[in-house]
């Protein structure tokens, strides 16, 4: 019996503390981030996606060599090469499927011109499978001589501390 | 009773029916933003500003989904079980005394009740029309024609009926105290001062009934049939779109019925200083409300057997404890 009017006590105190723990929420900030119209900044390396980058003259710097190609686990990048004006060799085809991709940075290692890597960019959804597969020219950056000169030096500190990247 | 009591209850039905059905409707707004406040996040707050168009946008979902009807169902108790459930819960309204005497800002030919149907036992009829609202459920869980609808639909039942015993004895002795099962005699008894509130003579009575009116309206911490349903499934797994939309707005009735019968019996009704009667019944019943949906952000489930034990063996005897005490009081 003292036992259980005791337990009765128990919980008529314990009770309005649980409550008022709950209580005490309601005037904190919540800890929602507003989505759509907030975005949090990425990690500085985190891995969104595919750029192909170019030298300060605009020519490419993908030599179309393969090696991204190998060291994809998921198989998602497709390339045929060629030869441009100057002799040198290129990618006529570029192409990555990025619902295959998972966007594990493994061809931006692999890669021994600095061509291809990962930007922040994430929210690329849509209803359609075939807009998945980038080719070339969504990829590449835009030529740097069309830019301001600071805008691409701007472009090269942002990407070197990985953060805010453009969409394309 | 001639044409003028006719008119004048014909506009407070349609008065308390519009009001009724947009408040079950922002009831659940209020839920879920009160509760993402409370679990600290916040709650929907994309359709309109601050969510509030938000049960427009679910009513207008709702309104649009298809409207399945498995095969194996009782076709018509499978539509009638929505309408038992629903149903009662809106009749309880008839006889809640929301304000004193009014005329609507002079609309009305004299000053009128503030209550649709003041019968001298409005109190029965409350607690017979919302054991009525048992039914709608039994018939649900039986009519679906699948095992998980009916062991949800009778657990549910089963809950229901157990608590009904303590609900109804619970208010035994208000209606001791207060000598009549007119509601509306019972608020201008508590109506001339803050002390009078059956609230002071009759703690254990509001606790008990509190408690009870919890577990009658399946709410958390109660709410095993809730969850279940959102786990595996419940009396109103089968239904979709309007049906399922009638279980869901006869739940928040039902919520919002049994806080204005705690506020009338026990706190008051629409008594107050200064404001007018109106407002302080919407503001108390807006508190329990509050308290309702506090409770579910704070309370984890009771186990079934917990439950039941603690309906038979707690709460019916502390509500025979209680009638026998306040019989003696008034006696003497």
């Amino acid at each position: 019996m003292n036992e259980v009017l005791k337990a009765i006590v128990q919980t008529f105190l314990k009770m309005p503390q649980g409550m008022a723990v709950t209580f005490k929420h309601l005037f904190l900030k919540p800890v929602t981030l507003d989505y759509p119209r907030k975005k949090k900044p990425m990690a500085p390396r985190f891995m969104g996606r595919h750029y192909l980058e170019r030298y300060d003259d605009g020519s490419e710097r993908c030599v179309c060599c393969g090696l991204c190609a190998a060291a994809c686990p998921a198989d998602c990048i497709y390339m045929e090469p060629d030869e441009n004006e100057k002799g040198e060799r290129y990618a006529k085809v570029f192409e990555v499927n990025l619902l295959r991709c998972i966007y594990c940075g493994f061809c931006e290692e692999a890669c021994p011109e600095e061509a291809i890597f990962l930007g922040h960019y994430y929210e690329f959804s849509s209803d359609n499978r075939d807009s998945f597969i980038w080719t070339k020219e969504d990829m590449l950056v835009p030529h740097p001589r069309k830019e301001n000169p600071f805008k691409t030096l701007y472009r090269r500190v942002r990407r070197a501390y990985g953060i805010g990247d453009k969409v394309r | 009773m001639g044409a003028e009591y006719f008119i004048t209850t014909v506009v407070k039905i349609l008065i308390v029916i519009f009001v009724l059905l947009t408040a079950c409707a922002y009831a659940t707004y209020l839920e879920r933003k009160l509760l993402g406040h409370l679990q600290h996040r916040i709650g929907p707050s994309y359709a309109g500003p601050f969510g509030l168009l938000q049960p427009l946008a679910d009513g207008v979902k709702l309104i649009f989904k298809e409207d399945i009807v498995p095969d194996n169902v009782e076709r018509f108790t499978f539509a009638l079980a929505p309408i038992v459930s629903f149903v009662p819960a809106i009749l309880v309204f008839a006889v809640i005394p929301f304000t004193s005497e009014f005329d609507l800002f002079g609309l009305f030919p004299s000053a009128t009740k503030g209550v649709i149907s003041d019968l001298p036992i409005a109190l029965l009829f409350v607690f017979a029309i919302a054991s009525l609202g048992v039914y709608g459920i039994v018939l649900a869980g039986w009519s679906s024609g699948s095992k998980y609808s009916l062991l949800g639909g009778i657990r549910s039942s089963a809950q229901m009926i157990s608590y009904e015993v303590g609900y109804g004895l619970s208010i035994v002795g208000v209606i001791l105290v207060a000598q009549t099962f007119s509601l509306t005699e019972i608020v201008t008894q508590q109506a001339d001062s803050i002390l009078h509130w059956h609230i002071f003579r009759q703690p254990l009575g509001f606790l008990l009934y509190i408690i009870c009116a919890i577990a009658e309206t399946n709410r958390a911490p109660f709410d095993l049939p809730e969850a279940e349903s959102e786990l595996v499934a419940g009396y109103h797994t089968e239904y979709s779109s309007m049906r399922f939309s009638m279980f869901f707005i006869s739940e928040y009735a039902n919520m919002l019925a049994v806080s204005a019968i705690a506020v009338t019996l026990f706190f008051g009704g629409w008594s107050g200083p200064i404001l007018p009667p109106i407002i302080w019944f919407l503001a108390k019943v807006f508190v329990f409300m509050f308290v309702y949906i506090w409770l579910r952000a704070t309370f984890p489930r009771f186990r079934y057997d917990q439950l039941m034990n603690f309906g038979w063996k707690v709460l019916f005897p502390l509500a025979l404890l209680n009638t026998m005490v306040t019989a003696a009081f008034v006696m003497l």
